[in-house]
Parts: C-alpha cells; structure tokens; sequence
C-alpha cells in the first residue's frame, strides 16, 4: 500500500539488520537516525527513503511527537519530609566541617 | 529481537568505538534533536555547571543541595528500583545515597559528571541493599538488551509478508493523528497515558526512555551513568518509544474515531 514504485520493495524481506530499501526497515531505524547515529550514506538512504513514502515520514513525525509528549510527563518530586530531613542532615554535615572540634554529625 | 541481536545493529559490544557527539546540555536541547554538533573530547569531565554545583555543595548551599536532590530523585528511585524490591526499599536507597554524598563531597573528583558520581554511590547502596542475588551483578549485566524483552518495535502484521511484491512495505500504515492530536497529546489523560506506557515497559528500557525524554539528559549522560555502550542504550531506547507511540497511537485513533 506505501509502494508507488520506488520504495516498500523489499529485498525479499531478507533477514538481516534493518535497512533503508523497506518500510519495516525504516521503522526499525528510525531510533538510531533521530540519535544521529547512522553512518552518513544509510541516512541518506534514509532520508531518500522519507522523500519516496509518506506513510514512513508519518511514522517519523510520530515518534517525534512521542518524545515531545513524554517530556512533558511529571518528574517525579521528593517528599518535602524526605527533603527536611536530608537538608537538615547536610546542614549538620557542612556545620561539622566548619568547625571540626564542635558537635556534629 | 532476531535483527537487533546481529552484525553491527542491537548490541554494541565495542564500548571504544563509539562515536562521541556533543553533550547536549540543557533539558531542550537533549530531548530530540536530530542531529547533533560538534563533537567533544571531554564527555566524561564535569560541566562548568558541575564545578559550580559542587563548589556551593562544599560551600553550604542548601539551596542548591534541595534542588539536586529534588532533580535527581526520580532517576535515582528508577536506578534503585532495578536492584531493590519495593518503594520503600528504593526510598532507602535513595536517602542512603544522598547520606554518602553529604560525607563524599570532598571526595568527589573531576573525573565524572555530578550525576554519575551520585549514581556510582547509589547503585552501590542498592547492590548492598538488593540482597545476595543481585550483590555482584554489575549496572551493564542488569541493563543487558539481549536479556531485556525485544521483538519488532511493530506487529510484523503492519507489514506486507515475505513473497508479497511489496514484501516489507507497509500493510496497516500507521493511523494517521487527528489534527488536535497535538493538543491531546499534552492533555493530562495523555500523560497518564503515557506514564501507564512508560509502567509497562521492562525495567530497563523504562529507565533509559525516562531519563533521555522525561529528564532531559543527554545520550551520553545516560551511558556514564548507567554503564550501557551508545549502541545498547539506542536498543533500549528504540524499543521503549516504540512500545510507547504504539500506545499513543491506539489511544489518538480511538479517540479519533469516537
Ligand atoms: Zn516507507
């Protein structure tokens, strides 16, 4: 359905590393391509590929959005109790180190 | 799975060969650009951030010291959560760690980011922590990709079969987002959504996708902390958002259709 000639010829689905010739390929690389860690002629297979079939650029641009929705998940705060406590052991600590002979922890 | 494990794709066993690219930097910066500049030598020094942070953490800034705190708990539960069971056994980890970096500031050397060093000394409390099974088993072995669950990042199904004329062309193109799809995606029923994804993962990939897309750190900041090459990293990683647009994807078509 993606073919219009040009792309989704696959070298007969051979196994082997993913490459740039099929759509399933392109799928399986779109991680490292987004990493920049393709070698400089499978991205501009890569990317000759996205030029021929919509349907991999689709697939491209949605896991770009993916990444963007993830950012903006909650991190995950501290407790404040767990906060006091730690900023009050630190505190300690530092008093400690100014003044070696004093109480400290 | 089967694709990922051969020649030169899937696990990189040669850490020395990896490429060094530019540390990204800021959360923004880090989260999705495609290409990245110049590369660097020193990706293993502290930033000048780092210096300064570490300087006002001798210095008594407790400011300072509740921000890193706040800003590393989530990873740091993540990472204790691969060693030990339970929220509270990671709630300790994570106290105990920052225990050790109260008493190790002076220790800390320039030799690693500020993360790394913090999460050098928890993945040792965890190790303590997580009992006599996973004592010795070092951060690199947890996070191994060919002990991590790996298979296609689609249904094989989406793709025309062997034999076909087209084989390996789309079968089931991926459903298209409605046009608001962008503005769901940042609805707080999407987060959830994305938040129960990022639940479901394996361990490992969840650790990797969090701290490159929901923390912000840079590739190489997540390979010094975590012990992982590039190439294992890009595995985990790809098969983590994968997983995570395939929920997105099933979520945005219903809806769509609804
Ligand atoms: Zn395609």
């Amino acid at each position: 359905m993606s073919s219009d000639g040009t792309v989704g010829r696959g070298s007969e689905a051979s196994p082997g590393p993913p490459d740039t010739a099929t759509c399933v390929g392109v799928v399986e690389l779109v991680t490292e391509y987004l990493e920049d860690a393709l070698e400089p002629d499978v991205r501009a297979r890569f990317e000759a590929h996205l030029d021929d079939c919509e349907e991999c650029e689709v697939y491209l641009e949605q896991m770009r959005a993916t990444i963007v929705a993830a950012g903006r998940v909650d991190v995950e705060h501290v407790a404040p109790a767990t906060l006091d406590r730690l900023v009050a052991a630190y505190r300690s600590a530092v008093r400690a180190r100014r003044n070696p002979g004093a109480n400290g922890v | 799975m089967r694709a990922a494990e051969r020649d030169g794709w899937g696990p990189d066993p040669s850490f020395g060969a990896w490429r060094r690219t530019a540390r990204a930097g800021g959360r923004v910066a880090s989260r999705y650009a495609a290409t990245v500049a110049a590369a660097r030598d020193d990706l293993f020094q502290p930033t000048p951030e780092d210096v300064a942070l570490v300087a006002a953490l001798r210095d008594g800034d407790e400011q300072a010291f509740a921000r890193v705190v706040d800003e590393l708990n989530g990873p740091l539960l993540r990472l204790a959560g691969l060693y030990v069971q339970g929220r509270a056994a990671a709630e300790e980890v994570v106290q105990d760690t920052w225990l050790g970096v109260i008493r190790g500031l002076d220790r800390f050397e320039a030799r690693s980011s500020f993360r790394t060093w913090v999460f050098r000394i928890a993945a040792n409390r965890a190790r303590t922590q997580g009992g006599r099974e996973r004592r010795d088993i070092p951060l690199s072995a947890l996070l191994d990709p060919a002990d991590d669950p790996g298979g296609p990042a689609l249904d094989p199904e989406r793709f025309l079969a062997p034999g076909d004329e087209w084989a390996g062309g789309w079968a089931v193109p991926p459903h298209r987002w409605a046009p608001d799809a962008e503005a769901q995606l940042v609805a707080g029923e999407t987060r959830a959504l994305i938040q129960d994804a990022l639940d479901e993962l394996s361990p490992a990939q969840r650790i990797v996708m969090t701290l490159r897309d929901i923390d912000g750190w840079s590739s190489e900041e997540v390979c010094a902390a975590l012990e992982l090459t590039p190439g294992n990293q890009r595995v985990l990683l790809h098969r983590a958002r994968s997983r995570v647009r395939a929920v997105l994807e099933r979520h945005l078509v219903a809806a769509d259709r609804a």
